[in-house]
């Protein structure tokens, strides 16, 4: 009952302060509240966490959205098909490709249209190339986190290579746009595929270099190991998804159980978990994760297929109606796009299911009772996109 | 590819059957509540279930069909918008507007319809769960004892389409200020900045690739 009235005031103060009119009330009879965020650097962004603190332990905490709230599910009500995939692309912007890329596919389940091989293939190499360039970032970020600088360095670095490549493709760095219905907007440049594998040498010695200067270290270990445990039963009621599931042991990807058209059930390569469930097995699924992407763009590359890489659509795009549902497992989780059509030019009603923002929804749960400082490694493992929590 | 091709149809069917055998369990233990089903063979599966029994179907759904993973939560608004879809040239006469309402898979009766979408890990397939609020008493019970990860999702949809969640115990804004008047995602809620700045229509069309542009170009991987 307690919990439940502590969590009413905390969540009324929240709106309150949500308002601008930030005036907690810091020292209360049963604690202090400490105010993390929205410029705190384990938020990436402006994520705000309102921690009550008894002593050095949380007692309750409580994030606060909305401080980059786009409308996303609003705005796709006035656009086009295709222009909807410029919006997405901003929902998670560390993994631009991939965002297009479940909304593509709803819209041709919808139009019964799939793309030609080629066009499925690169679709899976570039998904998966923004794969690395996300998660390299987390591994860095994450040791960032726990205080050892100098592997956020190298995965700025690093990371740069992939980059490159799909700016080599797609012409963006950050927002491809390459998604077209039917199938992609152009196909791989020349020298490309010889590039890409010099730049996944470099990734697979990122990972190396990681694991013995973080994964191996102590005192990261001491900050992670048993830090932030989430069992698997939770993490399923909580709506997690991604490494943050798989870390739960959890065998779930949805790469190989439901690989919806795309190029991953034509390689080999493998799904890990890890039983702990704590912030170190958050880590250590991401790590492999990205070898595992490595394997899987350079099984791709090698057995490219020939042909076209658009499927005969209509100049104009109109859906028929219907209701479709098509998630993908995405960098940060399982990201989803609920599309009803009434076969206008435009969606009806989109609903972007993302997968931080049920990442991030399990916070409240795990970090009661933890101390302060581990508030920041639990963020930072769950891994979060603000943009991708706010939509 | 072909035994490839003959394996994709054996399951096809045989998820067809389990997507059967969902629907007959949740009629076996709802009755007549289930009020509209649709299957897609192979693919999807839509319940719709009578606003009373809303939270027994999803405890049916999580404890005796084993959809223990949580998707999402939210509503639609089936009101065609009286503003549009703001696609249209501006030069030209504005189209007639829709009122009529048209539901979408596994039928509607009202404006407002709650969905939501859980997952089976050991069934392979997800079922979305549809029911119907009244728009004279725009409620309808939690979810939170069933889904703990649903607390969030019904905030949202309390803010955007004004649907209260009865038993819901900190039900406030997620993202919009406190005094914040009107639901953004209701269709009557108008997009301002289409009204600030009328949208031109659709005014170039992107060419698209020739069938053989693959071949004639150089600059293509092998």
């Amino acid at each position: 009952m307690t919990a439940i009235s502590d969590r009413t005031k905390l969540a009324y103060a929240n709106a309150q302060a949500a308002d601008g009119r930030v005036n907690l009330e810091f020292e209360t009879d049963d604690g202090m509240t400490l105010n993390m965020g929205p410029q705190h650097p384990a938020t990436h962004g402006t994520l705000r966490i309102v921690v009550k603190l008894d002593g050095e332990q949380v007692v309750s905490c409580e994030p606060i959205m909305g401080y980059m709230h786009r409308g996303y599910e609003k705005l796709t009500e006035v656009r086009t098909y295709p222009q909807v995939t410029t919006l997405v692309n901003r929902i998670d912007w560390l993994g631009s490709f991939a965002n297009e890329v479940p909304f593509i596919l709803a819209a041709e389940k919808l139009m019964d249209i799939e793309a030609p091989p080629r066009a499925q293939w690169i679709r899976t190499i570039l998904f998966e190339l923004s794969r690395i360039a996300n998660i390299t970032l987390f591994v860095g970020d994450m040791a960032l986190h726990i205080g050892a600088a100098t592997a956020a360095f190298y995965a700025f670095r690093d990371r740069e290579f992939v980059l490159n490549q799909i700016e080599a493709a797609t012409g963006g760095r950050f927002h491809p746009n390459f998604n077209r219905i039917g199938g992609i907007k152009d196909d791989l440049p020349k020298g490309w595929i010889a590039d890409t594998k010099a730049s996944l040498d470099k990734i697979r010695n990122f990972c190396d270099e990681m694991e013995t200067l973080v994964e191996g270290n102590e005192i990261f270990q001491a900050r992670t190991r048993g830090i932030g445990v989430i069992p698997a039963d939770v993490a399923l009621a909580y709506g997690l998804t991604g490494a943050n599931l798989r870390a739960s042991g959890v065998d779930w990807d949805l790469r190989r159980d439901n690989p919806v058209g795309l190029a991953w059930d034509q390689v080999d390569w493998k799904v890990w978990t890890h039983p702990d469930g704590d912030s170190f097995s958050r880590f250590w699924v991401r790590l492999q994760e990205i070898r595992e992407a490595t394997k899987i763009v350079d099984q791709l590359l090698d057995a490219l297929p020939p042909g076209p890489i658009m499927a005969k659509v209509p100049r104009i795009i109109k859906v028929p109606e219907g209701e479709a549902w098509v998630a993908t497992e995405n960098p940060l989780g399982e990201m989803g796009y609920y599309v009803v059509s009434k076969g206008d030019l435009g969606p009806f009603r989109v609903k972007i299911r993302t997968a931080s923002f049920n990442n991030i929804a399990v916070v409240p749960w795990v970090a009661r009772g933890v101390y302060l400082p581990d508030v920041v490694t639990i963020l930072a493992s769950l891994y979060f996109i603000l943009g991708d929590i706010d939509r | 590819m072909s035994s490839a091709d003959t394996t994709d149809t054996t399951t096809a069917t045989a998820t067809d059957e389990a997507r059967e055998e969902i629907v007959a369990i949740l009629t076996e233990e709802l009755g007549e509540a289930v009020v509209g089903t649709h299957i897609h063979p192979g693919d999807d599966l839509w319940v719709r279930v009578t606003r009373d029994t809303w939270r027994e179907a999803g405890i049916v759904a999580r404890e005796r069909l084993g959809f223990r993973a949580f998707e999402f939560l939210s509503a639609i608004d089936w009101l065609p918008s009286p503003f549009g879809k703001n696609e249209d040239s501006p030069t030209d006469a504005p189209p007639e507007p829709k009122t009529e309402i048209v539901t979408g898979y596994a039928g509607g009766d009202t404006r407002f319809q709650v969905f939501a979408r859980v997952h089976s890990h050991s069934r392979k397939l997800g079922l979305t769960l549809k029911v119907d609020i009244p728009d004279d008493d725009l409620s309808i019970v939690t979810w939170l004892p069933v889904y703990a990860g649903v607390n969030w999702h019904e905030r949202e949809v309390l803010e955007m389409f004004g649907i209260t969640f009865v038993g819901h115990p900190y039900l406030l804004n997620l993202y919009l200020p406190g005094e914040f008047e009107g639901h953004p995602l209701r269709k009557d809620f108008p997009l301002l900045a289409r009204h600030v700045k009328p949208w031109p229509g659709i005014v170039d069309v992107e060419p698209m690739p020739s069938d053989d542009g693959a071949a004639e170009s150089e600059d293509v991987a092998e």
